[in-house]
């Protein structure tokens, strides 16, 4: 034990690394805002671009429309049908790729310095031009529907949907991007040409840059990039109410482990308490190894092979969510443990040392995060869609040093139920209530 | 999910080789008198190093009867010391801000930390103490033995996919060890015990089979004190040998497979041929075969699997293909194809082997492949993005008996590949005889 205590007392002595990031804020001469990361160490720039609302914007009756629609985006454009577009972009060994959720449409590309303006065009002809041929959108809908075939036979994916339509409902959070079968079976080509013009436009757009470019440089492409996207999408959905309280829901599905997600409603990210709540998580369910859930149902107990908790901080909504699974005749005890630990949590807090810890450790590795360019342009942009300002990375830690433990048994009072937990489960589960 | 395991690695990825940038990697790689390699990459962007000892045993190096000790022995390692007791490691990694994990495959065990560049000195006090001074209680050993039992649940018994790869690399190989899942068989799980695990890290566990790579913004002049410091001292053992695994006999008939479940949602089929791996000095072969696997099945709407079967004649919803070279032993070249709904297996293995017969007849498309050559080339500017994945990649190679020459000359061995020498792998591969085809199918319940 002696050499851990002056191990310990050796590492606090130690500043944590401080992160040197040199954010600019560029405005194109078009007036597009973006910040961007000078990095000319590898001939290469990592952009990442969102437009917020994502498939949370889809209209009603046409869930799936925004997701069919963003797999088609790299299926033909301009001139060009899947596969020379396909061709074009390998033959510049162009990085493209398009993703969405329910808050954002993301498109991730890497170009190199030596092809850039010519990867930038083609971005460019997949944003503004995309073709939507015949053939390509029933090869995509083919994918798409084996996808959604394969969700309803996965007992993670069958939990996650479960949970989220008992808690949202009708709202687009309450039901997977995919949309259901039949839903995406009847979408046609104009729903696709409405749901891009829904979500692809210039006022919810945001956009970071990180390597081997100048502030003139991503100023002219900025302009060129987003040149013909309409200015105006479809409004925001509202406020997503959480309506699930606290009890066991089970899914009956033939597989030796069940799979759990279990949470309730959660702590908005501009919250006065956001923080202290962040280092409470941590502690509880989020901290990697080290947390008190992983040391009480996986270091003890050895009922699951991995434990975590988030909070889970939606734009229209905000949950504290959290994951297990284990064997269907152990999965009653894990959830006993979960709730025991949970309702610890909200009438004790933490321990001095336990705050002690997590705090060097959530200052510590803070600054690690921002080892690339791919991983730094993420970190940006999402910044961005948070409204977090330039001066984040510089203040963050500072606000982690700040929380109190009563600051901490504040919002665990708050914030924690163990009676309001919802626990949805999928297997055969032995044991449980209702079951 | 992932973030919170100690990972199991099935190593599959066609770049997973990648290529190295030769001397502009900025890598320096020396021996510890006591036999310890280490190779040091350096990358000054961030004040961040990856440090990963990566020891010569995998579940391929476990004696018979025990298969799952070698990832068993990698989670007990987290155990604890004398000196660091009780999960003392992990508390100490992320009390210093970084993370830890580790991981296990067929032929490598890998641990691995990500700090502040300053707190280099006691990841290496703490994994240099763990390499001989590991204490195990019988209770810890038998609550650990539980949390494998659940990562086999989630990984392979909760997964028709994962069934139907762990049936059919046992078909696979039918002599070695390959054919046994890293994570092992469950029966044999349930028996392992703290003798087992105690004896297997004795023989394995000791400088002279490790290799050390730190990545990150370190100078190699400060690694090596550091690593004289704390790797130094540790004597080399006797007990390591060096690895002589039985190996696959010739295979003369064809073998197929076919796995149903209730759980299967999208049937398909996969197919696969025994191939040689990179071996030091000789990677020709392995460099054809990248290209050989990116030629047939890389990217959809470009390689001619995706072409035949997802565009000219729409039959398949997803196709691929595979190749993964860095292995000790003879590795596999394979292809998936997940048919749309209403085609039968049949035909769609059918149509497959349509396409390779054509391949063969018709060869490489040069437009493809000058496009490949350049993609790759290209795949040697951007991995140097991430440290941590050149750490892995001479981790991973270095573990396989490959050398940091082999690992820089790798690019220029991929970028030297004619189309000949593609047609030439083709030849070797595609033996009907010595082919394993496997489907996976929805078992009808009443």
């Amino acid at each position: 034990m002696i050499r851990i205590i002056s191990a310990l007392c050796l590492m606090l002595a130690a500043l944590p690394a401080r992160a040197a990031v040199d954010i600019q804020e560029v405005t194109s001469p078009g007036g597009i805002n973006a910040w961007l990361v000078e990095s000319h160490e590898i001939p290469f720039v990592a952009l990442e671009i969102r437009f917020q609302g994502g498939a949370g914007l889809d209209a009603p009756g046409k869930r799936g429309a925004i997701n069919l629609m963003t797999g088609l985006l790299e299926e033909g454009a301009g001139d060009m049908d899947a596969r020379a577009f396909a061709t074009a972009r390998d033959g510049l060994a162009a990085r493209i790729s398009f993703d969405v959720h329910n808050d954002a449409l993301s498109v991730s590309a890497q170009f190199l310095t030596e092809n850039r303006d010519q990867g930038v065009e083609l971005l460019h002809l997949a944003l503004t031009e995309p073709r939507f041929d015949d053939d390509a959108v029933e090869r995509v809908r083919g994918q798409v529907l084996g996808g959604i075939r394969a969700r309803q036979k996965d007992p993670d994916d069958i939990a996650s949907d479960r949970f989220n339509a008992l808690a949202f409902g009708d709202h687009p959070y309450g039901s997977d991007v995919n949309g259901t079968l039949d839903g995406v079976a009847a979408l046609t080509r104009d729903d696709l040409i409405a749901a891009k013009d829904r979500v692809m436009a210039r006022d919810r757009l945001f956009v970071s840059a990180v390597g081997d470019i100048t502030a003139e440089e991503l100023g002219a492409l900025l302009d060129r990039l987003f040149d013909g996207l309409p200015e105006t999408g479809a409004p925001m959905p509202g406020r997503a109410d959480f309506a699930l309280t606290g009890g066991i829901d089970v899914v009956p599905y033939d597989t030796p482990q069940s799979v759990v997600v279990f949470g309730h409603t959660g702590i908005p990210r501009d919250d006065p308490d956001f923080f202290a709540a962040y280092v409470l998580n941590s502690v509880l369910g989020g901290g990697g190894f080290s947390s008190r859930l992983m040391e009480e149902v996986r270091e003890k107990r050895g009922l699951t092979y991995g434990i975590a908790t988030y909070l889970y901080n939606l734009d229209h909504a905000d949950m504290v969510l959290g994951k297990v699974a284990s064997a269907n005749n152990r999965v009653a005890e894990a959830i006993e443990v979960i709730r025991a630990e949970w309702a610890r949590a909200a009438t004790e807090g933490i321990t001095e040392d336990e705050l002690d810890t997590i705090k060097t450790y959530l200052t510590g590795s803070y600054p690690l995060r921002f080892d690339g360019n791919g991983p730094i342009a993420n970190i940006m942009v999402g910044m961005q869609m948070e409204g977090l300002g330039l001066d984040y990375i510089a203040t963050r830690n500072d606000k982690v040093n700040a929380v109190t433990l009563d600051d901490v048994r504040r919002v665990a009072a708050r914030l924690l139920d163990a009676d309001a937990l919802h626990f949805v489960v999928v297997g055969q589960p032995e044991g449980l209530p209702g079951n | 999910m992932m973030r919170l395991s100690r990972l199991l690695v099935a190593t599959c990825s066609l770049f997973l080789a990648g290529a190295g940038a030769g001397r502009a990697d900025d890598v320096t790689s020396f021996t510890l008198d006591n036999g310890m390699q280490v190779v040091v990459i350096e990358d000054h962007r961030a004040p961040v190093v990856v440090h990963m000892v990566w020891y010569r045993v995998g579940s391929a190096d476990e004696p018979p009867g025990k298969s799952g000790l070698a990832h068993f022995t990698e989670h007990l390692m987290f155990k604890g010391t004398d000196s660091f007791p009780e999960g003392a490691f992990s508390d100490l990694v992320e009390a210093n801000g970084g993370s830890d994990n580790a991981f296990t495959s067929y032929d490598y065990t890998g641990y691995h930390q990500r700090v502040a560049a300053d707190r280099l000195a006691l990841m290496m006090e703490m994994e240099a103490d763990r390499m001989t001074g590991l204490t195990l209680g019988e209770a810890e050993v038998l609550t650990e033995r539980d949390v494998i039992l659940e990562e086999r649940n989630q990984r392979t018994e909760n997964s028709p996919g994962a069934l139907f790869t762990e049936q059919r690399n046992a078909v696979q190989y039918v002599n070695h060890p390959y054919g046994i899942p890293v994570i092992g068989w469950r029966a044999e799980m349930e028996g392992l015990t703290r003798a087992d695990a105690l004896e297997f890290y004795r023989r394995h566990y000791a400088p002279n089979n490790a290799i050390l790579v730190v990545a990150g913004d370190v100078t190699p002049d400060d690694v090596r004190a550091l690593a004289d410091t704390y790797y130094g001292p540790i004597a080399p053992s006797d007990a390591v040998t060096p690895r002589a695994r039985p190996q696959e006999p010739p295979q003369r008939a064809e073998r197929r497979l076919t796995l149903a479940d209730a759980r299967v949602a999208q049937p398909y089929l996969v197919r696969s041929y025994l191939a040689p791996e990179r071996d030091p000095g000789d990677q020709k072969t392995a460099a054809a075969l990248v290209y050989l696997a990116e030629l047939l099945g890389g990217e959809g709407a470009t390689s001619l699997l995706g072409q035949k079967l997802m565009f000219e004649e729409p039959t398949a919803l997803y196709t691929a293909a595979w190749y993964s070279g860095t292995s000790l032993d003879d590795t596999t070249f394979g292809m998936i194809v997940v048919p749309s709904p209403e085609v039968p297996l049949q035909e769609a293995e059918a149509r497959m082997d349509a396409v390779i017969a054509e391949f063969m007849e018709t060869g490489v498309d040069l437009a493809l492949f000058e496009s490949l050559k350049m993609q790759l080339r290209a795949s040697n500017i951007y991995e140097k993005d991430s440290v941590a994945g050149l750490a892995q990649k001479y981790g991973q190679a270095l573990a396989v008996g490959l050398t940091v020459e082999d690992v820089q000359a790798w690019p220029d061995v991929l970028q030297a590949v004619t189309p000949d020498d593609v047609m030439d792998a083709a030849r070797m591969v595609f033996d009907r005889r010595a082919s394993v085809t496997g489907w996976l199918v929805r078992e009808e319940t009443q």
